[in-house]
């Protein structure tokens, strides 16, 4: 089913949780909401299931409008971080419950609880009160009673929130399978860059309630649209410094009060004033002993494949993946190569990017 | 270590010993007098001053007949008046702990207030509304002046505010997904209520009828007041009745076993629900207007 929010507001008192909201999410669509908390994602989320009723603005699903149909009559299904199961139930009548609404057969709620606690393999905690699970059977549970409802859109609100991370990266793929293999139209909250990047078909990324960028994950990590984009996606995050670009000898360099970096001929600033941020990512930072970009290592931070090294390097600092076989270690002066290529660059006002436009 | 432990325990042991004497001597002193002809601070002596005079012939009032009226009448009383606040409390503290009307905050407020006025003086006030009432056909058969309805329904408007502000209390403490959950699964307001958020503040509910049932089974100033029937309506003005009658010289003996007979049930129910009564100080205390 495909679902759009068209111009989407709701307003909490004089404060606006969201603004203008714009989004098209096609059938079987697999869509993360990204943001740090209170931006305004789950508040958009509440509002597509009915909970909330939008200030100003439509949802719409298939082409039905559906800003004042009643939660229960939109044929949804919602997993919630804190599980939301029915505490004095036991988990097959936490399943059934919706059905038994519908005052469905016996018969045919076995049959529906059976199919759906095969696909999660909850098979054997049927009888058990939700108190007696685990986070994750409890999560597979929540995803059962959304599932057993064949749901036309799936909302996810931080599911994976409240599990330990080992059990968050099997969830994280385990989920995505079914919906794949289910095909139902997802929307999937989370403040979590990788579970967002992993998961989604298309992130849309939300700030302060208005929507950033909507695009796919790899779009949203190469080629930024805002600042903070740019800063909220990848891991480590991107480096930035204020740099003023100099034309010298027919090249165009950035120079800051510590450097002074050439630019590629095909990555420059298209538009925008002489002012401007520079983004580079830690990982397209190479150490070159050579180099005359020298850095001092403050911190050490072994990440296990890379060290991360917290540097400084004039009045900036600037975070570098190193090898950790080169055993760096704090004071350590080191040499920096930064990839031209890899430039981003940002409006100092606005923040927005000079080199993707949509 | 252990010795100093138990030192200290033995302390707190008298210290608490010293201060709950008083009310043991004399739950002692009620139960001894119900079995005695009369009483010698706790001893028992009979007519003649001599120790002994053990008669059952103060609990003669069991056999008669009133008297088991007037317990179903004071049984009644209780129930309705448990049932009705468990009734409105729940639904209005729901309310007012999820639903976001105009009004709301002053509604609290206001509740609360009416949780601090002291009930005497709203006496009169409520003679005239029970008057109205009665004069209202069927109705006034049900809640008018001198009716057992008529009590039921002022001593659960003054229990209400106590009522609500716990119930919402406790509704506040229940998570807002489990309602989303269960209102996108299908369910109604009315049914979620009923299905979903009561099973979760069962102890609320416990401690709030208790509570409840032991207020409408001792109360004595809304039942003295608004049912002439006096003596004979329910156990607290029967027991009034005996103590303040001007024809007879007033029995002790009998007196203090119509109040022990008063207070067994009140007692049983205690000792069984305590730990939920407990909860309205520890669980009842979320949220604010």
């Amino acid at each position: 089913m495909e679902v759009k929010l068209q111009n989407l507001t709701k307003k909490f008192g004089t404060e606006t949780a969201v603004d203008n909201m714009n989004l098209h999410i096609k059938d079987g669509e697999f869509v993360a909401f990204l943001g740090p908390s209170g931006c305004g994602k789950t508040t958009t989320l509440l509002m597509t299931a009915g909970i909330y009723k939008p200030d100003g603005g439509e949802i719409i699903f298939g082409d039905r409008l559906v800003n004042k149909v009643q939660p229960k009559d939109r044929n949804i299904g919602m997993v919630f971080q804190s599980y939301a199961l029915y505490p004095h139930m036991s988990v097959y009548e936490n399943i059934v419950f919706s059905m038994k609404l519908k005052k469905k057969s016996k018969d045919e709620m076995n049959r529906e609880a059976d199919r759906v606690a095969g696909l999660l393999g909850i098979g054997d905690l049927l009888k058990r009160k939700p108190g007696q699970l685990s986070g994750g059977q409890q999560q597979r549970v929540a995803l059962g009673r959304a599932l057993i409802k064949k749901p036309e859109l799936l909302l996810f609100d931080e599911p994976l929130s409240n599990l330990d991370a080992r059990l968050r990266i099997t969830m994280r793929s385990e989920i995505k399978k079914l919906q794949k293999d289910l095909n139902i139209t997802s929307i999937y909250v989370t403040h979590d860059q990788v579970e967002a990047m992993t998961m989604a078909d298309r992130v849309a990324v939300i700030k302060d309630g208005k929507l950033q960028a909507f695009m796919p994950p790899i779009e949203l990590h190469e080629k930024p649209r805002t600042k903070f984009i740019a800063h909220f996606v990848g891991n480590p995050p991107m480096n930035f410094f204020n740099i003023e670009l100099v034309s010298s000898d027919g090249i165009l360099k950035g120079v800051n009060s510590h450097f002074t970096l050439p630019l590629a001929k095909d990555r420059q600033p298209k538009e925008g004033s002489r002012e401007v941020i520079l983004g580079i990512r830690p990982e397209d930072i190479s150490i070159n002993p050579d180099s005359d970009l020298k850095a001092e290592v403050l911190l050490v931070e072994p990440l296990g494949r890379d060290d991360l090294l917290q540097c400084r390097m004039g009045k900036e600092d600037i975070s570098i993946l190193a090898d950790p076989k080169d055993k760096h270690r704090c004071g350590d002066v080191i040499g920096l190569d930064m990839d031209n290529t890899t430039f981003q660059f940002f409006d100092c006002e606005t923040e927005k990017s000079l080199l993707w436009f949509d | 270590m252990k010795e100093k432990r138990d030192n200290f325990s033995w302390l707190s042991y008298i210290v608490l010993i010293v201060f709950t004497a008083p009310i043991i001597l004399g739950y002692l002193w009620l139960f001894i007098s119900t079995f005695s002809e009369r009483t010698y601070g706790l001893k028992p002596v009979d007519l003649d001053g001599n120790f002994g005079g053990l008669t059952l012939k103060n609990w003669a009032f069991l056999s008669d007949p009133d008297i088991w009226i007037i317990t179903m009448n004071t049984f009644l009383m209780a129930s309705f008046l448990t049932f009705g606040v468990l009734l409105i409390s729940s639904l209005a503290g729901y309310a007012l702990s999820r639903i976001n009307f105009r009004g709301r905050k002053t509604f609290l407020s206001m509740t609360l207030i009416l949780h601090a006025f002291p009930s005497v003086t709203l006496l009169i006030a409520l003679y005239f509304v029970l008057r109205f009432i009665s004069g209202v056909p069927l109705l006034g058969f049900l809640f008018g002046y001198n009716t057992i309805g008529g009590v039921v329904l002022i001593s659960i408007s003054l229990q209400l505010p106590l009522g609500i502000w716990l119930m919402k209390g406790f509704f506040d403490s229940v998570s807002w997904d489990l309602e989303r959950a269960a209102l996108i699964d299908g369910s109604s307001r009315w049914r979620c209520w009923w299905q979903i958020m009561l099973p979760q503040i069962k102890p609320g509910l416990a401690a709030l009828s208790i509570f409840s049932f032991m207020t409408g089974w001792s109360s004595f100033l809304i039942p003295y007041t608004f049912l002439t029937r006096g003596n004979k309506a329910v156990l607290s003005t029967y027991l009034n009745a005996m103590m303040s009658s001007d024809t007879v010289s007033i029995q002790y003996g009998v007196l203090a076993a119509i109040g022990l007979f008063q207070l067994i049930p009140i007692l049983l129910f205690y000792s069984f629900t305590q730990k939920y009564l407990m909860k309205i100080f520890s669980g009842g205390s979320h949220g604010g207007v």
